[in-house]
């Protein structure tokens, strides 16, 4: 019953955001409340999956392969907490950022719409209703994207929604040759029937056919190309949330289906998702090195960071698993709170362009502040998140004696920080030119800035600090974070309590 | 008949994909939906083609015999094509928006936001 909930609320949440169609400050409230109802659901699953193991509810009492299942793993329940944590983050920064035409046209309820989609994906238990999640969060995320209508928004959107209906596509295709093959989409009952078939031609067909869309998704290498060229186009308040939740919806699949369906076969997926993983690290930070935009900078970053979490599943050992859940852990949380910076820096100058940002160390010490920690814990430094992160996934590759991927992981990592000291040295250590040059206004669209004073003007710069605070408790508290990443891998390497799970609803 | 839509399929994914590539917009969309239909089409396929047998279970009996013809994915192909529907509806609304603000259906001519 519980499972639901993630689902409901934001449904219900954006349901009445829309009668409030004409009411902003209704809007608004409901935004913020239907967001700290979804984290405290949220950490209700988490709590009961922690206690009792994983959790299913049967729609509607049909049994478990004929109905729809909703199952949270421990994996699932982690997700829909860090989705909850960003929508709430992000509804926050909202209130103070976000302008006014943009919240007339219902800003909040397609963001609950988005959150829906992405909380249903993890939590389903059926590959053809998996899809249908996919589609809810992607329709959500085109309207998000357009919203405002500005001419880099248009082209963005178009490359997008082009390349994300082409995956959604190549996803139905797997769909449809698996039920062919298996006559059945419960994720359980397929990984049941698939096995004596595990090393047939069509099997490793409808394997590579899901890495291909879902890897679309996640923006690997080389399918990446259509998150560079839309991230930075909307405001920070949508391509926050984007940057945090949307691609790791996609790793999330990959981890699913290639831990679940298709258990390492020979170890050719591995071993394709390995070097899949290091090519997607390297472009993502030598494509990040070559920008000078502080939201193109933080798109490629995302793709590289993508590469580390498909790492552990190219391992496919439990403690690769585990420190690709750490890294998404840390990830979804570092990434957001960055492009949070990013808005909170334009808020101040006007512009993500690097070289007319400058000197905010001197002007605002506390967003200095703001920007360091997560920009070193992308980096790895010690003792933040992303120091854990990288030490259990480059333990884990020494383990398994891929130095190849250990030494790319750490080199790129090295990348990573000369990109973050970049952005350092360019928006907050250097004076700010007082006369900027002329800007060419056809790639940069300047949004106008929410009409908003006192208290709420700082709601950004806390709900920003507050995700800060939440990076540097990962990096203090890793031992237990460390646990329950551990825990959902040993989930993953061991399928048959998912499926046993599954099976408590047969007749 | 089933090889007849096994061509089918695959000519309707072939020229999907190659509308695709092409450098109109519009010849864009048409290319998705072409996609879109041809993997409806596989999964209505992969359910295997059954004629006049309805899944009914006759009287007195407790499961229906086989051959019969499979509900289920028809109803995936249901689910998919009001999907598809709405998501081409909002992309042509799209292009037509992009087409008024930029002025042209060149897909060469909308990069500015690549790097």
């Amino acid at each position: 019953m519980q499972l639901i909930f993630p689902i409901a609320i934001p449904l219900a949440t954006a349901i009445l955001g829309l009668f409030a169609w004409r009411w902003r400050t209704v809007q608004r409230g409901l935004g913020v409340a239907g967001a700290v109802a979804l984290l405290i659901a949220a950490l209700e699953l988490l709590k009961s999956v922690w206690q009792q193991g994983p959790q299913a509810t049967w729609i509607g009492n049909w049994p478990a392969p004929f109905g729809i299942t909703l199952i949270a793993d421990l994996l699932s329940a982690i997700m829909v907490v860090l989705a909850a944590v960003i929508g709430l983050a992000v509804a926050l920064y909202a209130l103070a950022h976000i302008d006014p035409a943009r919240e007339a046209f219902g800003y909040y309820p397609l963001l609950h719409i988005l959150l829906m989609g992405v909380c249903g994906a993890f939590l389903t238990g059926d590959l053809f209703n998996l899809y249908v999640w996919f589609e809810v969060m992607l329709m959500a995320s085109f309207v998000l994207l357009a919203l405002g209508g500005e001419r880099a928004q248009l082209e963005g959107a178009i490359k997008y929604v082009t390349l994300n209906l082409m995956a959604s596509a190549f996803f139905l295709t797997a769909v449809g040759l698996l039920y062919g093959v298996v006559g059945t989409l419960n994720m359980a009952d397929v990984a049941l029937k698939i096995r004596p078939l595990a090393s047939s031609g069509i099997t490793r067909s409808i394997a590579f056919l899901l890495l291909t869309a879902f890897g679309i998704k996640a923006a690997i290498f080389p399918l990446f190309f259509w998150l560079p060229a839309s991230y930075h186009t909307p405001p920070v308040a949508v391509s926050a949330v984007f940057a945090g939740l949307l691609t790791k919806v996609g790793v999330y699949a990959l981890l699913r289906v290639f831990t679940l369906i298709f258990p390492d076969d020979g170890r050719t997926i591995p071993t394709v998702i390995l070097a899949l993983s290091a090519f997607t690290m390297l472009t993502g930070v030598l494509g990040a090195v070559a920008q000078g935009e502080f939201r193109r900078i933080l798109s490629f970053h995302i793709i590289s960071q993508i590469g580390y979490m498909i790492l552990g599943l190219g391992l496919f050992t439990t403690a690769g698993l585990a420190g690709s859940i750490f890294y998404i852990i840390h990830h979804i949380i570092v990434k957001t709170n960055l492009f949070l910076v990013s808005g909170l820096a334009h808020a101040v100058h006007g512009s993500f362009d690097l070289s007319r940002l400058g000197g905010l160390y001197r002007t605002h010490p506390g967003l200095a502040v703001l920007f360091l920690i997560p920009a070193l814990s992308l980096a790895g430094l010690p003792p933040l998140s992303g120091f854990f992160a990288k030490l259990l996934l480059v333990r884990a590759g020494l383990h398994a004696e891929q130095w190849g991927i250990v030494a790319v992981a750490l080199g790129v990592s090295l990348l990573t920080l000369l990109s973050m000291m970049k952005i350092w040295a360019e928006v907050f250590w250097k004076p700010k030119e007082d006369d900027p040059p002329a800007e060419d206004s056809l790639a940069l669209p300047v949004f106008p800035v929410a009409e908003c004073t006192g208290m709420m003007s700082r709601l950004g710069f806390w709900s920003s600090a507050g995700l800060a605070i939440l990076t540097v408790m990962i990096g203090l508290g890793a031992d237990l974070v460390l646990a329950f990443a551990e825990a959902a891998a040993e989930q993953l390497r061991n399928p048959d309590l998912y499926i046993s799970t599954m099976q408590r609803g047969r007749p | 008949m089933e090889l007849l839509l096994a061509v089918v399929i695959g000519s309707l994914y072939a020229t999907g994909l190659y509308m695709l590539l092409r450098r109109s917009v519009v010849k864009l969309i048409i290319g998705l939906g072409l996609l879109s239909n041809g993997s409806n089409l596989l999964i209505f396929t992969m359910g295997r083609l059954v004629r006049g047998r309805p899944p009914i279970v006759p009287e007195g009996e407790s499961s229906v015999p086989p051959p019969f013809a499979d509900p289920l994915p028809q109803a995936l192909i249901l689910t998919a094509i009001v999907i598809s529907f709405g998501v081409l509806a909002f992309a042509l609304v799209l292009i037509h928006r992009a087409y008024q603000k930029v002025g042209t259906d060149d897909l060469d001519d909308l990069k500015t936001t690549d790097t």
